[in-house]
């Protein structure tokens, strides 16, 4: 057995060329607004936010095992809590969105504490009902427009940015750099010893309990960490949409049926995954003209007949056939040989 | 001679990547009954599983009066006439003693073997007929796992350790039922990590090693060496 | 006098969310899967229901003769053809599959009908009441909705127990692979127990179509208010989970009264209340 050292690689070939051509995308995407017009960076940045959306998703069903279909309350709960920071305590919408990442990881607290004594797909459905519970409050509260909504002043928008190419411009350049934060993050939490425990719970989650790993903590680590990212992007969303109600926040459709078809069909469990997903979703979306529940309905199927053939999505099926990672997340140790001698 | 009533021919076993069983033959005649012995992990379970049709050989046949079953979903197995008494008994425990003989018998195969056949060859299992599976002990838990086989009316039963975990006086009360058993036209497989029980009841005895036949031939002209030698491989 | 008959209305309408909640159950517990399907499947019985109707010019009650084994038809093709597959270690197959399923009806029927809100008409009974006590007035169709729900649960028990059929689930639901060393073919038992699901559902939808209006976006709710009838009664006990539904009917009724807005958020409070302090539920049986 050799004695010495070892280091612990991530890096491979393709890792390496992806982080190449993820970082040229990233120079291409900030210059955007010198060469996109105007619907094309409302697109992207709609693309980014379901990138962001997706991702966090995948951290917490296709990592740590925790299938939700009732994120869309954290996306409402940004959504408003942007709304009432703004109306109500008269707080700049750039500055709502970073406060109201920290009450949606506050909420996650308690939330937690009581769908977690659900295990499966009970636990889903727990979600699911946290959802409607918040809708149904939120359109309790009639000083946000109760059932029907509200929009936002327009006051506060104009505070943003003097023109409204410039409020453009702020708002998708903040959509990209949430979208790269969450990404990071995500990869940062992946690429710790957390990251290595979340990878070995959702391989085999009771090896990873026998193994010492607190599986309890880190399953609420990582909702807490969603409900903060969800709820920043929530936040975001609704202030490019400048109007919020009950059922467009809170609406099962787009929050949570769009982005589990998204991470699905890109390749759950992989962080290319829900960026793959997302790309084949815009271009269907764009490609197929809004067919409206037809499209749902494809989506539907396609979701069904990819979750049985191809269980790890595109990407799973590239990177397996090919063994490329477009992220440096692998661990392979190296052992360096002890050199004969002492200097 | 006679055609064999199972002839297991070169069969392979893998569970997953790890072989169990390399180029494993078999045969048992009818009314015959046959020991298979060998040390924990040699392969025995997996030789009955695959006969059963709870694993698929990955090569080698398996007939069974003639006809292909390698590869055969267990119900179809058991409806050609092949019972497992498996290992660890599992008995269903939601059901009681009685749902679980009736339960055995669902498939409906013609034979002698009926519910009052069987309470007349276990008694006791008559006396508890209405409790659950698990609140019986451990032996009249075997009983009940023999019991259940024999309701689908088997022409060929597999016996699967059915020793183990159980008093020396509770497994020589069972195995002393087997003649009965086999007395009826029925033949028996009996896996067993008790060599000397298994000598006892067996006409002719294989011994697995390590997923290999390492000895085979008839019980009384085996000796003790030969054994020793094809159990532990020395 | 007035809390008593509201109290007694969400008395009857827990039957029909026990309905809504022991097809989802039965299937749990046979084969360890969650149809989140459950709800819309319900909606689209009703549906059936209605083209039946229209189509035979025939009435919602004896529309069930044709709606039953068409639903139960179709809960043993979707179980062989469809969920079979996803059935295994991993949970996010049938999870997945099934919320995949559930958009697909949902926006089906969506085509089909359009969002319209459509309701069955089953005639005079629908306004029937008669007075139980002084001041007391109960709806003959609710009160026949809940015996129907309590002789259905009655009705799955006695299949469970007593029936060749029942034993094939419990020994299915209990040891599969030994099951299948019986001669049971599981695949066969477990498209029958979506069989028999379906056809609670098939009830439950007619029920559900006389009693209000529906349009194909309603189905998620059904399966939560079943879903939350199982969590409060608790696991594994069909009788538990017409308690539940009792406990979750009267709490929404109670809810309802103080502030129309709040009736279906009280249910959503007391089932959170239920998963706080007493998480297995009120009768349980089995752990989830």
């Amino acid at each position: 057995m050799t004695q010495g050292k070892y280091q612990v690689e991530h890096a491979t070939r393709s890792s390496r060329i992806g982080v190449a051509l993820i970082a040229v995308a990233l120079v291409v995407f900030t210059l955007a607004p010198l060469w996109g017009d105007r619907q094309t960076l409302r697109l992207l940045a709609e693309i980014f936010t379901f990138v962001a959306l997706a991702s966090l998703w995948n951290l917490l069903a296709g990592y740590a095992g925790l299938v939700s279909v009732g994120q869309q309350a954290f996306v409402g709960l940004g959504g408003y809590l942007l709304f009432a920071l703004v109306i109500l305590a008269g707080a700049h919408p750039i500055a709502a969105i970073f406060i109201a990442g920290p009450i949606g990881a506050l909420v996650a607290v308690p939330v937690a504490a009581l769908i977690f004594r659900l295990r499966g797909a009970y636990f889903a459905i727990g979600t699911w009902v946290v959802a409607e519970v918040f809708r149904l409050l939120a359109s309790q509260i009639s000083v946000l427009g109760g059932g029907s909504g509200i929009s936002l002043p327009a006051a506060a928008v104009i505070a943003m940015a003097p023109s409204r190419q410039m409020r453009e411009f702020e708002i998708y350049w903040l959509a990209l750099a949430l979208t790269v934060a969450v990404l990071g993050i995500i990869v940062a939490l992946l690429r710790s010893r957390h990251g290595l425990a979340l990878t070995a719970i959702r391989d085999n989650e009771l090896a990873a309990q026998s193994n010492g790993i607190d599986v309890a903590r880190i399953k609420l680590i990582v909702y807490v960490l969603t409900g903060f990212g969800t709820a920043m992007i929530g936040a975001l969303i609704f202030l490019m949409k400048l109007r919020i109600s009950p059922d467009t926040a809170f609406s099962v459709n787009d929050w949570t049926a769009f982005v589990i078809f998204i991470t699905v069909i890109g390749g759950i469990g992989r962080i290319e995954g829900p960026i793959i997903g997302t790309i084949v979703f815009f271009a269907l979306r764009q490609t197929l003209a809004d067919l409206g529940s037809l499209y749902l309905l494809m989506m539907g199927a396609v979701a069904i007949v990819v979750m049985l053939w191809a269980p790890k999505g595109l990407w799973g099926l590239i990177a397996e056939r090919f063994g490329w990672q477009a992220l440096p997340l692998q661990r392979r140790l190296v052992l360096e040989e002890k050199s004969g001698g002492h200097s | 001679m006679p055609e064999p009533l199972l002839d297991v021919r070169g069969i392979d076993a893998f569970y997953g990547d790890f072989q169990a069983l390399f180029g494993v033959s078999l045969r048992v005649e009818p009314g015959e009954v046959v020991a298979v012995i060998g040390a924990n992990g040699a392969g025995k379970s997996t030789l009955l599983k695959t006969i059963a049709g709870m694993m698929a050989p990955r090569r080698g046949d398996i007939l069974f009066d003639d006809a292909p079953i390698g590869g055969a979903p267990a119900f179809d197995v058991l409806k050609r006439g092949i019972a497992l008494v498996p290992e660890g008994r599992r008995l269903f425990p939601s059901l009681t003693v009685e749902e679980n003989l009736l339960i055995g018998g669902q498939c409906k195969r013609p034979g002698p073997w009926t519910l009052l056949r069987v309470y007349e060859l276990f008694p006791v299992l008559a006396e508890r007929r209405h409790l659950p599976a698990p609140a019986l002990s451990g032996g009249q838990q075997q009983m009940a796992a023999i019991a259940r086989a024999l309701m689908s009316n088997p022409r060929l039963l597999l016996c699967d350790e059915i020793s183990l975990g159980l008093a020396p006086i509770v497994v020589r009360d069972i195995y002393a039922q087997l003649p009965a058993i086999a007395a009826e036209g029925l033949s028996l497989i009996v896996v067993e990590q008790d060599i000397a029980q298994a000598l006892k009841a067996a006409r002719h005895v294989y011994c697995l090693q390590e997923g290999r036949i390492a000895l085979q031939g008839a019980a009384r002209e085996l000796t003790r060496e030969l054994i020793s030698a094809a159990y532990f491989g020395v | 006098m007035q809390w008593l008959n509201v109290i007694l209305q969400g008395v009857l309408i827990g039957g029909l969310y026990a309905m809504f909640a022991a097809g989802l159950s039965l299937i749990f517990g046979v084969m360890r899967l969650v149809n989140i399907a459950h709800g819309d499947l319900i909606v689209l019985a009703a549906y059936v229901a209605l083209t039946v109707t229209q189509a035979l010019g025939i009435d919602p009650l004896t529309s069930l003769l044709l709606v039953v084994p068409i639903m139960a038809l179709l809960g043993y093709a979707l179980q062989r053809g469809l969920l079979n597959f996803t059935l295994g270690d991993d949970l996010l197959p049938p999870l997945l599959v099934t919320f995949g399923l559930s958009i697909i009806i949902q926006n089906g029927l969506l085509e089909w009908f359009t969002a319209d809100s459509r309701k069955l008409q089953a005639g005079a009974i629908e306004i029937q009441t008669f007075q139980a006590l002084e001041g007391v007035w109960v709806g003959v169709l609710p009160l026949i909705q809940f015996a129907v729900a309590v002789a259905v649960i009655a009705g799955l028990q006695a299949l469970f127990y007593y029936t060749p059929l029942g034993r094939a689930f419990r020994a299915t639901s209990d040891d599969q692979a030994v099951a299948q060393l019986m001669g049971l073919d599981t695949r066969h038992v477990f498209a029958m127990a979506m069989a028999l699901s379906l056809a609670v559902v098939a009830i439950a939808g007619v029920f559900l179509a006389v009693r209000a209006n529906f349009d194909p976006s309603i189905g998620p709710a059904r399966l939560i208010f079943g879903f939350e009838a199982v969590i409060i009664g608790g696991l594994g006990n069909m009788w538990g989970t017409l308690i539940g539904g009792i406990v979750l009917g009267v709490s929404q009724a109670v809810g309802a009264q103080i502030d129309p807005g709040w009736q279906v958020l009280a249910g959503h409070i007391v089932f959170l209340i239920i998963l706080a302090v007493r998480p297995q539920g009120l009768f349980p049986k089995v752990s989830g």
